[in-house]
C-alpha cells in the first residue's frame, strides 16, 4: 500500500466560483501544515481529500485508497472538520461511541476505543455531559477524539487548535507530534504561524485556490530568491562587523541590535555571506551565533502571500 | 451479522433517538394525535343513540380526509426530510460521511429510522383513534363488531394504510431531502399534485400515492350530494384499485424512490456554504 497522499491535478469549482485549481501534491507521512488566507481553498482541499467534496477534475489517492470508497478509506483516515455542528442532545461520550459503532467494532471494542480517544484529548471528566454545554475548546477536543478514535493512519484536521486554552493547545500539539513520529500522516490547517513552525515537518501554502509553495520551510525559503535572506548575528563588535559587511555587494541591509550585541543583516547571497563570516571570524571578531532570521512560516508566508491578507 | 447490517443498526440507534425525542418534532405527535381529541369528545359528550355504521363512516372520513392527506403527509415531511436536510442545517451530516459507510447503507439506515418512527407514531394513533371512536358503544356490540363483523379487519386495513402511507410518503420526502437544498418546494408540489388527484384523468391518478392509499381503505365514503364539492374532490373515488395491487404498487414505488435516493446520495457533497 502506498504511503503518500497524492493529489493529481485537482480542481474544484462551485459553478463559476473557483475552490482550488490545478493542485498537484505528494504529501509524505509526518505533520504537514496547510496555511493560507481566508478563502484560499484550505478547507476545500481538506474536504476533497476526505471525500466530502468531489473534484471537478483530477484524482486523489490517500495511501492508495480513493476517498470515493468510504468503506476502505475511513478505516485509515480520520477528519476533524472546522464545522461546529453536532448531533443534538448527545453527550461527548455518546457522540464518540455512537459514530464509532458505524465502523462495525464489537460493543466492547467500541467502548474501549471511545474511552481511549476521550482520554487522549483529556475529556474524561466532561464526557457524560451534553456537548451543547461544552466550551469551544471542549468541542474542538471532542471532535478530535471522534476523529482519532478508530486509530487512523491519516488524520486531517481543519483548524484543530482554534479555541483551545494554552494548556490544551500544548497537549494537543504534543499529541500531533506523537502521531507524526508514529508514522501517521497529520494534515493540519492553521492560521497560527509560529505554531506551524513548531509542529510541521512540511508546509503547503495556498492562495486564491492555488498552491503557492510546498515542502520544508527551509527549502521553501531558499527558493524565494527575490527576497534577501535575513540573518541574525550575535557578536561583540556589531558596528565593526556592519561596516565590513557593507563592503560586500550582496549585503543590502545591516541593522545593529538595540542591545549592541548583535546585528541583523539582509543578503542576496547567503553562501557568499557565510564564506565572508569565516573570514571575519579569523580577524578577531567574537561571534557567538549566526542564525537565519526568516526561515519560518511567518516570513515565508509574508514573502509569498503578503501581510495584507489575514490568515486563516 | 454482516457489516452493513450492523451499520444500519448503528445509524438507527442515532437517528431514532433524534426523531422520537427531539423537541422540534413535538408538532408531529400533535398532528398525529389531534384526531383523537374530537373522538374522545364524541365518546364523552356525544349522543349515545346512533348506529355504529354512522361512526364507521365518520372514522373513514377523518382517516381519508385528514389523517392520510394532512397528518401523515406533513408528519412524513417533518420526519423524512429532516433525515438529511435537517442534519445539513445542523451541520452534523458529515459525521456519517466520515465513517466507513457506503452512502447506500446510510440512506437505507436513515430511511428505516424514519420509517420506524413514522409507523410507530401514526399506526399507534390509528389504534388510539379507533378505540376513542368506538369506546362509547357497549362491550357486546363492540365485541360483535370486532370479531364477528368487519371491525378487526377494518382496523388492520387502516393500520396497513397508515403504514403504507408512511412508506410511500417517507420514501418520496427522503428523496427530496437528499436531492434538494430546499425540499419544501417539492413537498408543496407533491401536496398540490395529491390534492388534484380527484379531478385527474384515470391514468394520471395512478401516478399519485393517495390513489393507491385510498384503495386500501376498507370503508368507502358515501358520495356527497353534488360532485363539485371540495370534499367530493378530495375523498371520493369512483375507480379504486384492488387492495393487493395497491399494496404491491406502493411498495414498488417506495423501493424505486429509495434506490433513486441512494444513487443520488453518492453525489451528495458537504459544504454547508462556508467557502
Amino acid at each position: 500500500m502506498s504511503d503518500v497522499i497524492l493529489l493529481d491535478n485537482i480542481s474544484k469549482f462551485y459553478g463559476e466560483v473557483l475552490g482550488v485549481n490545478n493542485v498537484s501534491l505528494t504529501i509524505p507521512p509526518g505533520i504537514t501544515s496547510l496555511v493560507g488566507p481566508n478563502g484560499s481553498g484550505k478547507t476545500t482541499l481538506m474536504n476533497l481529500i476526505a471525500g466530502l467534496l468531489q473534484p471537478t477534475r483530477g484524482r486523489i489517492s490517500v495511501c492508495g485508497l480513493s476517498p470515493l470508497d468510504p468503506e476502505q478509506f475511513f478505516r485509515v483516515a480520520g477528519y476533524a472538520t472546522q464545522y461546529d455542528g453536532f448531533p443534538r442532545g448527545l453527550t461527548g461520550w455518546q457522540f464518540v461511541f455512537c459514530y464509532l459503532r458505524l465502523f462495525g467494532f464489537s460493543p466492547a471494542d467500541t467502548e474501549r476505543l471511545a474511552w481511549e480517544a476521550i482520554d487522549r484529548v483529556g475529556l474524561r471528566e466532561a464526557a457524560q455531559r451534553r456537548i451543547s454545554g461544552y466550551s469551544k475548546g471542549m468541542r474542538q477536543r471532542i471532535k478530535l477524539a471522534q476523529a482519532i478514535a478508530h486509530r487512523p493512519r491519516v488524520l486531517i484536521l481543519d483548524e484543530p487548535l482554534n479555541g483551545l486554552d494554552p494548556l490544551a493547545r500544548a497537549e494537543t500539539i504534543a499529541l500531533f507530534k506523537q502521531l507524526g513520529t508514529e508514522g501517521s500522516h497529520v494534515l493540519i490547517s492553521s492560521h497560527i504561524l509560529h505554531e506551524v513552525d513548531l509542529i510541521s515537518d512540511q508546509v503547503i501554502m495556498m492562495s486564491q485556490g492555488y498552491v503557492v509553495a510546498e515542502g520544508q520551510i527551509r527549502g521553501v525559503r531558499g527558493e524565494i530568491s527575490d527576497q534577501p535572506m535575513q540573518i541574525l548575528i550575535r557578536c561583540d563588535r556589531p558596528e565593526y562587523l556592519a561596516s565590513k559587511l557593507f563592503q560586500q555587494d550582496h549585503v543590502v541591509e545591516a541593522k545593529v541590535h538595540a542591545d549592541r550585541a548583535g546585528l541583523l543583516i539582509r543578503t542576496r547571497n547567503a553562501e557568499g555571506f557565510y564564506k565572508f563570516m569565516n573570514h571575519i571570524a579569523l580577524n578577531g571578531v567574537q561571534i557567538e551565533s549566526v542564525a537565519p532570521a526568516d526561515e519560518d512560516a511567518q516570513s515565508v508566508y509574508e514573502y509569498l502571500i503578503g501581510t495584507e491578507e489575514s490568515t486563516k | 451479522m454482516t457489516l452493513w447490517k450492523r451499520q444500519i443498526l448503528a445509524i438507527m440507534r442515532i437517528d431514532l433517538a433524534k426523531t422520537f425525542f427531539a423537541k422540534r418534532g413535538l408538532w408531529i405527535y400533535l398532528l398525529a394525535f389531534v384526531p383523537v381529541v374530537p373522538m374522545v369528545g364524541h365518546w364523552l359528550f356525544g349522543h349515545r343513540e346512533h348506529p355504529l355504521g354512522e361512526d364507521v363512516q365518520v372514522f373513514a372520513g377523518i382517516f381519508q380526509f385528514f389523517f392520510l392527506r394532512v397528518a401523515i403527509f406533513f408528519g412524513c415531511v417533518g420526519i423524512f426530510m429532516n433525515l438529511f436536510r435537517g442534519e445539513m442545517l445542523d451541520k452534523s451530516l458529515h459525521y456519517y460521511m466520515l465513517a466507513p459507510v457506503r452512502r447506500e447503507v446510510l440512506v437505507a439506515g436513515k430511511f428505516l429510522s424514519g420509517l420506524v418512527a413514522a409507523v410507530s407514531i401514526f399506526c399507534l394513533s390509528v389504534v388510539v383513534q379507533w378505540f376513542a371512536m368506538f369506546a362509547h358503544f357497549s362491550p357486546d356490540l363492540m365485541s360483535s363488531y370486532m370479531f364477528n363483523g368487519n371491525g378487526l379487519s377494518n382496523l388492520i386495513s387502516y393500520v396497513l394504510a397508515a403504514a403504507l402511507a408512511c412508506i410511500g410518503y417517507g420514501s418520496v420526502f427522503l428523496w427530496a431531502g437528499v436531492r434538494y437544498k430546499n425540499p419544501l418546494i417539492p413537498a408543496a408540489a407533491i401536496l398540490v399534485w395529491e390534492s388534484l388527484n380527484g379531478i385527474l384523468p384515470a391514468l394520471l391518478k395512478k401516478f399519485s400515492l393517495i390513489y393507491w392509499l385510498k384503495s386500501i381503505c376498507p370503508v368507502s365514503i358515501p358520495k356527497p350530494p353534488g360532485n363539485n364539492s371540495i370534499f367530493a374532490l378530495l375523498v371520493f373515488d369512483i375507480d379504486p384499485a384492488p387492495a393487493t395491487v395497491a399494496i404491491v404498487n406502493l411498495l414498488l414505488l417506495a423501493a424505486f424512490v429509495v434506490v433513486w435516493a441512494a444513487i443520488r446520495a453518492r453525489r451528495v457533497e458537504i459544504g454547508y456554504g462556508t467557502e
